[in-house]
C-alpha cells in the first residue's frame, strides 16, 4: 500500500522539466530500460521456444524462431508420470511448512505485539538475527540428528524442517502488521470479554489478512523453489520434490536440450501464475522491514 | 496491551520457540562441537582444533574459500545496477510499471531451473555464442574453460538476483516525500547531482542493509546455481564453501571437517551483520550530535 502512495501525489502535481533536456535524457532511459528488459527476459524466452523446437530443429538453430511448432517435448518430459509425483511432493511439503509456519508465527507474533512478558524484545531480535542464517550451517547437525531417528526422507520431517527455517521471517512480518492494527479494536472485545484465540482469530487475524497472504505468497515461493534441503533429506525417489526432479531431467536428457527446455517451462508454470496474480504481494513482502530503514 | 496473568504470553510463543530451538538453535551449537570433534555417527571424540587445521591445509577448501570470496565482488556490481535502473523507473519512464515486473520476473524462477537453462546456453555451442557468432565475436568457453567458469555463474547468479535488488530500491524511493526532489529539480540540478546529493543520501539505509543481504548470499546461499550449472567443476573451479560443507559432510562422511566450515561461514556472515549495525549505530550518534 505505501509503495503505491507517492504515485498518487505525483499525478496529481504533474512538474515539466525543461523540455530540451528532456528528449535526450528519455531517449537515453528508454534505450538502457529496454536493453535491461531484453537481457533479463531472454533466457526466459530460449526456455520457452526452445521447448516448442524438435531436437534436430534446435541443432540446426539453436537461437532461431520454434516453426513450425513442436509440442511433442511437452508429452515427452510428463511422460511415465513422474513429474507429477514431485508436483504433489513439492505442493505438500510447501502446504505442510506453509500451515505450521504461518500459525506458529500468528501465535507468537499475537504475544510478541500485544501482551507484556520478561524476554519479548530478546525473543523478537533472535528472530530478527536468524534471517540470515544460512541453511547449510545446520546442515550436518540436523542431517545427523535426522539420520538417528530415521527422519530421512520422511514428508513430516522435512515439513518441521521448511516450517522452522520460513518462522523468524513469519514471526517478523506479523508482528510488525498485529502492530500496527489499532488497539480500540480489540481491547473492547477483550472489555467484553472476549478471550485472547477468540480477539487472534477473530479480529487480528482477519484484519491482517492482506499480511498473511503476503507470507503465504513469500514463504510458498522460498520452500516450493529450494534446492539443498531437499536433496539432502529426501533422498527416497518416491519422495522428490520438483526442484530435486528438474535437475535429474538434466542428468537424463542431457543431450536433448529441447526436452529438458519443456521440462523447465513445465516447472515453472505454478510460480508464473502466482506472479501474474499476486505481484504486490510478492514485492510487498520481499521489501518488508528493509524499506522502513 | 492486553492484560494477563504473566505466564500466558509464553504459551504464546512457546511454539515457534521450540520450533526455532530444533531448527536453529541445538544445531548451531552442535555443529561448534562437532566442528572440535572427530565425529563418527552423532559423536566422537574431542580433537581440539584439527579440523580447522585439516581444512586450512586442503586446497580444495582454500580453493573454495577464495571462490567465495571472489564472489564478494558481484556485490557492488548488483548494487549498482539495482540502484541505476530503480532510479530510471522512480523517474516515471514511460512504461515503468511494465519494466518494473519485466526485471523483477528472473526472481521468481527457480533457482535450479535458472541454473539448468544457463548451463545449456552457455555451452561451447551453445545459444550465447550462436549469438556471438551471429555477430562476429568468437565466444569462450564459458563454463568449460576453469578460468572462466566462476565469472560466468556470478554472471547467472547477478542476472537473478538484480530484481531483487531493483524492486527494494524502487519501493524505498516511492516510500519517499517528492518535495525534495521536485525542489531540486526547479532549483535547476541536473541528473547526476540529484542523484548524487538528493537520492543517494535518502538511499544511504538501503543501500547498507542489501549490501549486507547481498553480500550474505554470495557467501552461502549460492548452492543451488552451483549444482545445477557446473557442480563445483571444471575440476574445483566453481566449488564455493558451501558445495565444500555439502560434498565434506554428506559425500566424503567427514562432519567434523564440514562443520568447521560451517562454523567459519557463519562467524563471516556475523561480521557482515555486525557491521552493518556498527554503521547504523554511528549514522545515529552523528544524527544526535
Amino acid at each position: 500500500m505505501a509503495v503505491d502512495e507517492p504515485l498518487v501525489r505525483a499525478e496529481a502535481v504533474p512538474v515539466e522539466p525543461p523540455r530540451r533536456r528532456l528528449g535526450a535524457g528519455r531517449f537515453v532511459r528508454q534505450l538502457l530500460l529496454a536493453c535491461a528488459a531484453i537481457l533479463a527476459l531472454y533466457p526466459v524466452w530460449f526456455m520457452i521456444s526452445t521447448a516448442f523446437k524438435s531436437n534436430d530443429q534446435y541443432l540446426d538453430n539453436t537461437y532461431g524462431f520454434p516453426w513450425p511448432l513442436d509440442v511433442a517435448n511437452f508429452s515427452g518430459a510428463l511422460r511415465g508420470g513422474e513429474f507429477f509425483r514431485w508436483l504433489a511432493n513439492s505442493a505438500i511439503l510447501t502446504f505442510g511448512s506453509v500451515i505450521i509456519a504461518t500459525l506458529f508465527g500468528a501465535l507468537a507474533a499475537f504475544a510478541i505485539a500485544r501482551m507484556r512478558f520478561r524476554g519479548r524484545d530478546a525473543f523478537l531480535s533472535i528472530n530478527v538475527g536468524l534471517l540470515i542464517v544460512p541453511p547449510v550451517v545446520m546442515l550436518i547437525p540436523l542431517f545427523t540428528l535426522y539420520t538417528q531417528f530415521s527422519m530421512v526422507s520422511t514428508y513430516w520431517g522435512v515439513i518441521i524442517l521448511y516450517a522452522g527455517l520460513t518462522l523468524p521471517f513469519s514471526v517478523y512480518l506479523l508482528s510488525n502488521f498485529f502492530r500496527a492494527i489499532p488497539r480500540e479494536l480489540f481491547e473492547s472485545a477483550a472489555m467484553d470479554g472476549a478471550s485472547h484465540l477468540t480477539i487472534l482469530s477473530r479480529i487480528l487475524m482477519p484484519l491482517s489478512a492482506p499480511a498473511l497472504v503476503t507470507l503465504v505468497v513469500v514463504n510458498s515461493l522460498w520452500v516450493w523453489n529450494e534446492l539443498l534441503i531437499a536433496l539432502v533429506f529426501l533422498p527416497d525417489e518416491q519422495k522428490r520434490t520438483l526442484m530435486v526432479g528438474v535437475t535429474v531431467f538434466q542428468g537424463r536428457y542431457n543431450l536433448d536440450v529441447p526436452l529438458t527446455m519443456a521440462g523447465m517451462c513445465l516447472a515453472s508454470i505454478p510460480m508464473f501464475f502466482l506472479y501474474l496474480f499476486g505481484q504486490r504481494l510478492f514485492i510487498r513482502g520481499l521489501t518488508a522491514g528493509a524499506v522502513k530503514g | 496491551m492486553l492484560k494477563t496473568r504473566p505466564w500466558v504470553p509464553y504459551l504464546y510463543v512457546l511454539p515457534a520457540f521450540c520450533l526455532i530451538g530444533f531448527i536453529f538453535a541445538y544445531p548451531v551449537a552442535q555443529v561448534f562441537n562437532y566442528s572440535f570433534r572427530l565425529i563418527r555417527g552423532n559423536s566422537g571424540p574431542w580433537v581440539g582444533t584439527l579440523n580447522y587445521q585439516l581444512i586450512f591445509e586442503d586446497p580444495t577448501f582454500r580453493s573454495a574459500a577464495k571462490h567465495s570470496l571472489l564472489l564478494l565482488l558481484a556485490v557492488p556490481v548488483l548494487l549498482a545496477i539495482s540502484v541505476l535502473v530503480s532510479v530510471l523507473l522512480y523517474e516515471r519512464a514511460r512504461g515503468w510499471k511494465i519494466y518494473r515486473s519485466v526485471l523483477f520476473f528472473p526472481f521468481i524462477l527457480a533457482v535450479p531451473v535458472v541454473g539448468i537453462v544457463a548451463s545449456y546456453m552457455f555451452t561451447l555451442n551453445g545459444v550465447v555464442n550462436s549469438l556471438l557468432g551471429a555477430v562476429g565475436i568468437d565466444g569462450p568457453d564459458w563454463i568449460g574453460d576453469s578460468n572462466k567458469a566462476l565469472w560466468t555463474l556470478m554472471l547467472v547468479i547477478v542476472w537473478r538476483e538484480v530484481g531483487f535488488g531493483i524492486i527494494l530500491f524502487l519501493a524505498r524511493l516511492l516510500s519517499l516525500p517528492e518535495e525534495q526532489l521536485e525542489a531540486a529539480r526547479i532549483d535547476g540540478a541536473g541528473w547526476w547531482s540529484r542523484l548524487r546529493y538528493v537520492i543517494l543520501p535518502e538511499l544511504r539505509g538501503t543501500i547498507e542493509f542489501y549490501c549486507v543481504i547481498a553480500a550474505i548470499t554470495m557467501l552461502a546461499w549460492v548452492f543451488g546455481y552451483v549444482w545445477t550449472l557446473t557442480k563445483g567443476g571444471p575440476g574445483d573451479a566453481t566449488t564455493v564453501l558451501e558445495l565444500y560443507i555439502y560434498n565434506q559432510g554428506l559425500r566424503n562422511s567427514l562432519p567434523g571437517m564440514a562443520s568447521a566450515v560451517a562454523v567459519l561461514l557463519m562467524g563471516a556472515t556475523m561480521i557482515f551483520v555486525a557491521l552493518l549495525f556498527y554503521v547504523r549505530r554511528r549514522q545515529h550518534e552523528e544524527e544526535v550530535a
